[in-house]
């Protein structure tokens, strides 16, 4: 295989190794999203997870232990949130943004307790294979069928698990939310409560469903980080990422499964700004192919969807009808 | 028996504030154990936080500077809640308005009068928010479209717009590579009085300014009643697209002023985290005021003071900043969940004699 096509792969392959924490932030999101309940808490939700794996890892060096952790730990955060907007009635952008402050002052507080220890060996390890790779020995340097398959398994087989963990779940959860009673109560209560209500769905429960699931993802999502990306911990590990998953939600137009590309899109992009002045000198110095610019691309085409959505004014594309709303059934 | 929730027709003002009170100390007994559990001393904790809020006259000037930006972004932010539009854009106003600021005062003249330029960097922070924050809201006049996700994201243009113009376009070639850019010119400082910038003198006028827009204008009337209800300002022959649009000028053109009284009072550089999440704060500063602008004032110069003696706490103690956050994110839980018991009650319900014959 030629150097170009090679780098190629490999740009492609780094897209989706960092577009995985945005999937299953994405889906957490779209789940808590379509019961009604905008959760601004992401970051901070991802960010408990994040800190709560790495510990656990540290503690415990159990792969499974770490994931669960960092899923409580955001499923605690959501739980608040939860409690405070569906039985208290509280705001929801107010206090999804109270636990984004909460969580990555909590996140960063435990984080640090670890010292910037290592991950240990036996997780990372876990992290660093990739179940599906193939073998490629004796057929790498046979004519076309050699290449292109050297270019799959370097861009798509040799990703670790939680790369198609995320993407079964975005199938998983599209049948869930399509094709089961389960899905359809929750879609009902996001956009009518009153009217799932009324039909003897029990619009609390499913609410709080809604939107654990939301915080048990974020905390996948989360713990994505210190286990599989960076290996320890560093102060505020996701960098923002909470944000770019709260757009890519209304980008993907609160589809799972469009989820999966949008993210991988994200992704591919912010691989693209880091790369692009060593792939192209000429374009160093310039600042709409900057980095930077690139980080902004993303928010801009969310918007343009957002736009493009409420002009098509298409049913479906503008979100659940109640989302934001708290519901409470009139009593005298 | 069954525990039901009823609205409340009317609270006494002293059994709301009783129940808030009571949601502070408890937060503060929650921040407590956390404390505790991260093994400090909680009392040393909260003691040291009072102290470098208010111990000294230093400490209580760092206060009111780190509260001046919370009050007027927080102003700002109110008017267009007033509406019913959740304006969380206030970051990205912040940024549009330091900008402008920022390249106002780069290219006047360093040798122009102090007061011009200052007044002329007020304006364009001014006309900076305003132009920022009137696209979100022209869409949804016209189209609809959510507010608050659009407002959100145009944060994030914002913040990686300045992040580029620090790296790439304003980048001070003096900064010897490091990625910065250059300081405004001492003309464009704002003065002191009483050993702070005058940015406290004008979150106090805007306090009062707003506060008789709301009450005294025409505009701020029927910004309350477009508020209270869309269907009723249609009714009585509204605007409500014009309102709202006029509206959204005045709270993005005072969230950009904020991005400039930050750059000439306190910060001299433009950076793309000038704001500091001030945007954010002033969301939860605003709704915790009830959107009163006095109430603002009170509220804002509480959180300076949090934030302030988080600063404190951790140069005394050690204790991390990031627990400080923590512990301002429990105390914002506690104050958001006790509104639900100021606007309701709960009511036991015995079973009346009729329906248990009924059943």
């Amino acid at each position: 295989m030629n150097s170009v096509s090679l780098s190629i792969a490999l740009l492609l392959a780094s897209g989706i190794r960092i577009s995985t924490p945005l999937i299953l932030g994405a889906l957490g999101e779209t789940v808590t999203e379509r019961a009604g309940h905008l959760n601004l808490g992401v970051e901070g939700m991802m960010m408990l997870g994040g800190a709560l794996a790495y510990t656990v890892a540290l503690h415990t060096e159990s792969v499974i232990l770490a994931l669960l952790g960092g899923m409580l730990g955001a499923m605690f955060g959501s739980l608040v949130y939860a409690f405070l907007t569906v039985a208290l009635r509280a705001n929801q952008t107010v206090t999804g943004l109270a636990l984004t402050t909460f969580g990555v002052g909590l996140g960063n507080t435990i984080g640090k307790l670890g010292n910037g220890a290592n991950v240990p060996s036996a997780v990372t390890q876990f992290f660093g294979k990739g179940p599906l790779t193939l073998n490629l020995d004796g057929i790498e340097n046979k004519p076309v069928i050699g290449p292109v398959l050297t270019f799959i398994n370097e861009a798509i087989l040799k990703h670790n698990i939680f790369v198609y963990l995320a993407i079964i779940l975005a199938i998983i959860l599209y049948i869930f939310l399509f094709k089961t009673r389960a899905g359809l109560h929750l879609r009902a209560v996001g956009e009518s409560p009153a009217a799932a209500d009324a039909s003897g769905i029990n619009v609390n429960r499913v609410k709080y469903t809604g939107i654990l699931i939301g915080g048990a993802l974020a905390g996948l999502a989360g713990a994505y980080y210190p286990l599989a990306h960076i290996g320890t911990w560093t102060d505020n590990i996701t960098g923002g990422r909470g944000w770019i998953v709260v757009a890519l939600v209304i980008f993907v137009r609160w589809h799972p499964i469009k989820a999966i590309f949008g993210s991988f899109l994200f992704g591919l992009l912010d691989i693209i700004g880091l790369r692009l002045p060593t792939l192209f000198p000429g374009v160093a110095g310039l600042a709409i192919f900057s980095e930077y610019a690139f980080n902004m691309y993303p928010y801009i085409m969310t918007i343009i969807v957002l736009i493009a959505s409420y002009i098509r004014g298409r049913k479906g594309w503008m979100g659940p009808a109640a989302l934001g709303h708290s519901y409470f059934r009139e009593e005298r | 028996m069954r525990i039901r929730i009823v609205q409340r027709d009317h609270i006494a003002g002293g059994k709301a504030a009783l129940i808030r009170v009571i949601a502070i100390v408890l937060s503060f007994l929650v921040a407590a154990i956390l404390l505790g559990v991260m093994g400090y001393n909680p009392w040393q904790a909260f003691g040291s936080l009072f102290k470098s809020a208010f111990g000294s006259m230093s400490n209580i000037r760092s206060t009111i500077i780190t509260a001046i930006p919370l009050i007027i972004i927080s102003l700002g932010v109110a008017i267009a809640f007033h509406m019913g539009y959740v304006n969380v854009g206030g970051e990205g106003q912040l940024l549009a308005g330091a900008v402008v600021a920022t390249f106002i005062s780069h290219n006047l003249p360093t040798s122009l009068p102090k007061i011009i330029m200052l007044l002329a960097m007020a304006a364009g922070s001014l006309l900076g928010g305003m132009l920022i924050a009137v696209i979100p809201a022209y869409f949804k006049a016209k189209f609809g479209v959510n507010e608050t996700l659009f407002t959100l994201m145009l944060n994030y243009v914002m913040q990686y717009y300045v992040l580029m113009l620090r790296t790439q376009t304003w980048k001070d070639p003096k900064a010897m590579g490091f990625p910065k850019i250059a300081a405004v010119p001492n003309n464009a400082i704002l003065p002191k009085v009483f050993g702070i910038h005058i940015g406290w003198i004008i979150a106090i006028i805007l306090v009062v300014l707003v506060s008789m827009l709301l009450r005294r204008t025409k505009i701020g009337y029927e910004i309350r009643v477009v508020g209270a209800s869309v269907n009723t300002a249609r009714y009585a022959g509204m605007d409500v697209n014009r309102v709202i649009l006029i509206g959204i000028c005045m709270s993005g053109a005072i969230a950009g002023l904020t991005g400039m009284v930050k750059l000439s009072g306190t910060t001299y550089n433009l950076s793309e985290s000038i704001g500091g999440g001030s945007g954010f704060t002033a969301v939860i500063i605003a709704w915790l005021a009830k959107l009163s602008p006095v109430g603002i004032l009170i509220v804002g110069f509480l959180f300076g003071a949090l934030t302030q003696g988080a600063v404190g706490m951790e140069l005394a103690l050690g204790i991390p900043a990031a627990l400080a956050e923590s512990i301002q994110g429990l105390i914002l839980f506690g104050t958001l969940g006790c509104e639900f018991f100021v606007n309701y009650r709960l009511v036991r319900e015995y079973p009346s004699k009729a329906t248990k014959e009924a059943a």
